[in-house]
């Protein structure tokens, strides 16, 4: 036998071998996807708006209104071709969102309403979830505190 | 003392038996690749008209099974053992798909590697007339490897350029002690290697040392060269695997580019089927080695081969815990003549 590598020098020369991600090339589908996105919201808004809603509606209907085209286009099985093209472009906006809860919804459905849809729907935004609102919850309490 | 042994890690069969037939049946992406002519059957709906993913993956193990008994003129009475497993929890394909075959069977698993695992162990049944027929049989379906390993199908994720992509396939060989050959001569049982890769994504990378050792092993049990060999491919190494399995083992002084390929490359053409570093599951190394290798052992078009199905032992707790990836390797080597 030859000389055999460390794990150390194994790691190194497989980050070497190994291909990276096309940075520039996501970076850019993300910003034109993301954006895309945004603009479809503020349209929604703006539309609510002319329509003489005011500003807590609009906010409040222009969220749900983006949450259930996130939500359609998993159904329809188009979100992770979109997702697969845009990468964080499309998992950041809150359609994005809808769509790490519904698409577990869809795959563990064959468990059951219980335990697979009930209990695995947050499997993914679960722990954005806990977190987003656990930092909140922080900032809240610093805010109150700062008063 | 065991008299079948040579060296560290290998049996020489001194009966060598005989795989009468292969079987295979393979999804649709599969079916549009570059082996779709080899394959006996390309199924064109994901769920094979089950209601679900891992009912659709036992239905392929049980349909492999049945075709394979056919192709080699047997009933489930005549076959000894059937030895398959699977990559899904408690290799549910192999345990539901077989529970009506009526036949004794052995569970096992080795992730990717099953295939030339199950192929080791039912040849040495054979050789060593414990059994006179054996069938092994082993399976993988993307959507359900999906759900157990990584996310939902419809999450909108972006995969890394060294990921694999599950192949949905089964492959199965009947191996008896009666026939005209391709015989398994010999069986380099691999041992678990972990050089310390974590990243899940980077299978191939995690794997190719266990190739290495095994393939290396083979060579110095056995006395063989590169140049023995019409073919020796690996099970699921992928694009970025390949490349550091054939360096690794050129380092220990064998140069076995010039025979080299990977089930993983072979079964998908990359650039145009978005499978990123290629294939992997056990399907993988199962369909490529039932459909392709047997049928061009059998035109003669190749004469020996080192089946090396490789496997990612890994579990999705002892990811989540930070645990690196021990990995293994298992070499056949089938010759269509007994020296």
């Amino acid at each position: 036998m030859q000389k055999t590598l460390t794990k150390k020098e194994y790691q190194k020369y497989v980050d070497e071998k190994s291909p990276n991600s096309k940075v520039l090339r996501n970076v850019v589908r993300a910003f034109v996807v993301g954006g895309t996105i945004c603009i479809i919201g503020q349209f929604i808004s703006n539309l609510l708006k002319m329509k003489g809603l005011g500003q807590d509606e609009t906010a409040s209907l222009t969220s749900i209104l983006m949450i259930s085209i996130g939500a359609l286009l998993t159904g329809l099985n188009v979100y992770d071709d979109i997702g697969r093209f845009a990468g964080a472009g499309s998992i950041v906006p809150i359609t994005g969102f809808a769509n790490s809860i519904v698409s577990p919804a869809m795959e563990f459905k064959s468990e059951g309403y219980v335990m697979g849809v009930g209990a695995k729907m947050f499997v993914i935004a679960g722990p954005v979830l806990v977190y987003g609102i656990s930092a909140s919850v922080i900032a809240g309490i610093i805010h109150f505190l700062l008063r | 003392m065991a008299t079948k042994r040579i060296g560290k890690q290998t049996v020489k069969l001194q009966n060598p038996p005989s795989i009468i037939a292969t079987a295979c049946i393979v999804g649709p992406k599969e079916g549009e690749g570059p082996l779709r002519l080899y394959f006996d059957e390309i199924i064109d709906d994901e769920l094979f008209g089950e209601k679900t993913w891992e009912k659709a993956e036992s239905k392929l193990m049980r349909e492999t099974f049945a075709k394979v008994l056919k192709k080699a003129n047997k009933t489930a009475e005549d076959i000894d053992y059937i030895i398959a497993g699977d990559l899904l929890n408690q290799c549910l394909a192999a345990n539901f798909g077989l529970r009506e075959s009526e036949v004794p069977f052995f569970g096992v698993y080795g992730a990717c590697s099953t295939m030339a695992e199950s192929m080791s162990i039912g040849s040495m049944l054979v050789d060593g007339n414990f059994a006179d027929n054996v069938v092994c049989l082993t399976s993988s379906h993307f959507c359900s490897a999906e759900k157990q390993f990584r996310f939902p199908l419809e999450l909108g994720t972006q995969r890394p350029p060294t990921a694999q992509w599950t192949v949905t396939g089964s492959g199965g060989a009947v191996i008896s002690n009666k026939g005209n050959g391709p015989y398994i001569t010999h069986i380099t049982t691999g041992k678990i290697v972990d050089m310390g890769i974590k990243d899940v994504n980077n299978m191939g990378a995690a794997m190719a040392p266990a190739a290495m050792d095994t393939i290396v092993t083979h060579f110095m049990d056995t006395g063989f060269t590169p140049e023995d060999y019409d073919l020796i491919v690996t099970g699921d190494l992928g694009a970025v695997g390949k490349e550091i399995c054939d360096e690794l083992t050129r380092e220990q002084g064998y140069n076995i580019s010039k025979v080299y390929n990977d089930c993983g490359l072979m079964i998908y053409d990359r650039q145009k089927q978005d499978t990123h570093a290629g294939g992997s599951g056990c399907g993988c190394s199962a369909t490529v080695f039932a459909g392709f290798i047997y049928k061009k052992l059998l035109e003669g078009v190749i004469n020996k081969v080192l089946f090396v199905a490789t496997g990612a032992l890994l579990s999705t707790t002892s990811s989540q815990q930070g645990e690196s990836i021990p990995c293994i390797a298992h070499a056949v080597s089938i010759s269509n003549t007994i020296s």
